[in-house]
């Protein structure tokens, strides 16, 4: 079995050491520090935490007016409320000035679970993906969500990065080295590639397991920057497997696919399949549970990589 | 455009930390700005001269008596900030900017052209002096408690100054502002409203009533001041009050007259976001001489 770990958890202890390795770190949230685990830094560095309550949209104002003055910014909430909440503030006041903030959003996602519909974050990533200037991150584990946040930390400008709510299993290797805006191929193969964001990276090895006992090798990209994306790698993967499949727990407009899918016709046209929540919205349910009935599982993906194999020439 | 009309003067200030002018030559920059105002906005054709008159008074007695800047140093990290919230009032800032020595004052004629460091509203990005990029109402109190916060963490002692216009009040995001800037007593913080009574489709008590503006402000912890905002010297005392209250933050409610100077833009909803022609233009530069 598979240890997994809370990406949230790891988030939060990072920023500590972040908060002991820089003191021009700053760190605001939305009244959810304690689901957030920006928790961890308010109890080690009161002074450089502000809970500002339900505000969000004045939670980014301020995280802009602290940037423009020489401080890097640190701004959490969960996905669904740091999303559109405040988009026109994150618009004017962070991705038209570039400055330094980052906004990591935690229990992104359908897999927030029971919390029902208005607390599923699934347009998220199509929001902050059309703000020029953004970096988009969603990790695919605990391990990742370390180095993004660190990486996050030491380039300036504006970051979106997603995080999920429940533990989640550790695909990332021991010697697992993040770069910002490259991808990584988490397994090898020829026949068509998986490209994967967040918890769908565990799922797209899971399928490529099961796809390999029946002869069909797949490439598994963890595509954990989405912007800028790492143009270079899906092109060779189109390349070199002649198919792709794209795998992510968002809407099918404007995240990851539609993403992937841009490059891919523009510079190395090959069969794509989605897997992903389409055009509408989930319901309350377990995270589990949830995932087998909005069709973002292994066995989706098992299925649309033979739907994609079959198209190929 | 007339020759007249165009023709900037170019008499910039000397730089300085504060320039601390007498309120009789105060009035004199007042007009002045108001002057490029309208200029400005008749050369490029579009633009916003009555929120951006209302406020002259208020951007003169700060960039020319009480803020320490320093125009060749924008980013001297102990100046005084400014933060203008209502962005379309753009003019009046660029006009205040250019007369401390910014940038020339013959760059207040690109104004709204393409290419201009002078956008259609304030861009931080472009501008030197340009504290904040604006134009979507609400989020200049925000920005300014950031910045105010930011001076506590770091023990610096410079002030910032948030100017807000009153159909800003009608936003939400200012309302969180207030309860935040109350709740963290941020005393080192002065925000003023250009409260001209007016937005865009006609008088604020009309199109959306904020009254009363000063106990709604009060109600929310704030210490209020109200003011005639064409008074210089009602400008400067409420200010030097406003840097004694200790404990929670102050805003001074500057009453003011939209289209101030032009006696056919007072009060006239429809000089918000029109630019004069080139005859309306002359007559007023004739009127503010």
């Amino acid at each position: 079995m598979t240890q997994e770990v809370s990406a949230r958890e790891t988030y939060g202890e990072t920023l500590v050491k972040l908060g002991h390795e820089n003191e021009k770190v700053v760190v605001l949230d939305a009244d959810l520090s304690p689901s957030t685990m920006t928790h961890f830094f308010a109890q080690e560095f009161p002074q450089r935490f502000f809970d500002c309550g339900l505000e969000e949209q004045n939670m980014i104002g301020i995280a802009a007016g602290l940037a423009a003055s020489g401080k890097i910014v640190f701004a959490s909430s969960f996905a669904v409320f740091i999303s559109s909440r405040c988009f026109d503030q994150a618009r004017i006041c962070l991705s038209q000035t570039g400055l330094d903030v980052k906004i990591i959003a935690t229990h992104g996602g359908i897999t927030v679970g029971e919390d029902g519909i208005s607390h599923q974050a699934i347009e998220d990533l199509s929001l902050y993906c059309s703000l020029p200037g953004f970096t988009v991150v969603v990790p695919a584990d605990a391990v990742e969500t370390a180095q993004a946040i660190r990486a996050a930390a030491a380039m300036y400008g504006p970051f979106y990065v997603r995080l999920g709510r429940g533990k989640a299993p550790l695909v990332c290797p021991r010697d697992y080295q993040f770069t910002l805006g490259r991808a990584a191929v988490m397994r090898e193969g020829r026949d068509v590639t998986i490209v994967a964001m967040g918890i769908m990276v565990a799922k797209a090895l899971e399928a490529a397991e099961v796809l390999a006992r029946q002869g069909v090798n797949c490439r598994v990209i963890n595509m954990s920057t989405l912007k800028p994306l790492d143009d270079e790698m899906v092109i060779t993967a189109a390349s070199e497997t002649g198919a792709l499949v794209v795998a992510e727990e968002h809407l099918a407009q404007g995240g990851l696919g539609s993403r992937v899918a841009q490059v891919v016709a523009e510079k190395m046209p090959v069969p794509m399949s989605f897997v992903n929540l389409k055009d509408s919205y989930a319901m309350s349910g377990k995270a589990d549970e949830l995932l087998e009935k909005y069709g973002l599982t292994a066995a989706a993906i098992v299925q649309a990589v033979k739907s994609v194999m079959a198209k190929k020439q | 455009m007339t020759e007249d009309v165009t023709a900037f003067s170019a008499q910039a200030v000397p730089p300085g930390d504060r320039l601390d002018l007498p309120p009789a030559q105060l009035e004199e920059i007042a007009r002045k700005l108001r002057r490029h105002i309208i200029s400005m906005i008749a050369t490029a054709g579009s633009g916003h001269p009555g929120g951006s008159l209302s406020a002259a008074d208020i951007l003169a007695a700060l960039y020319f008596h009480v803020m320490r800047h320093r125009p060749q140093d924008p980013h001297w990290s102990d100046r005084d900030r400014f933060i203008l919230s209502k962005g379309h009032a753009a003019p009046v800032l660029y006009a205040a900017l250019a007369e401390s020595g910014y940038f020339s004052v013959e760059e207040l004629g690109s104004l709204r052209k393409m290419g201009s460091r002078l956008q259609g509203h304030p861009d931080s990005k472009l501008t030197p002096g340009v504290e904040m990029s604006a134009g979507s109402l609400g989020m200049g109190l925000s920005f300014g408690i950031g910045v105010a916060l930011a001076a506590r963490l770091d023990n610096r002692s410079y002030w910032t100054y948030v100017l807000l216009s009153d159909g800003e009040c009608e936003e939400g995001q200012t309302w969180e502002a207030a309860l935040f800037a109350a709740h963290f007593k941020l005393d080192n913080l002065i925000t003023m409203v250009d409260c001209n009574g007016m937005q865009l489709t006609g008088f604020t008590r009309e199109v959306m009533n904020i009254e009363p503006l000063s106990q709604k402000w009060q109600a929310f912890g704030w210490n209020t001041i109200d003011i005639d905002g064409h008074d210089i010297k009602q400008i400067l005392s409420a200010i030097t009050q406003a840097k004694t209250k200790k404990g929670k933050p102050t805003i001074i409610i500057a009453h003011t007259i939209k289209g101030k100077g032009v006696s056919f833009m007072e009060n006239n909803a429809k000089f918000h976001g029109k630019a004069p022609t080139s005859e309306e233009a002359a007559k007023a530069l004739q009127e503010l001489q």
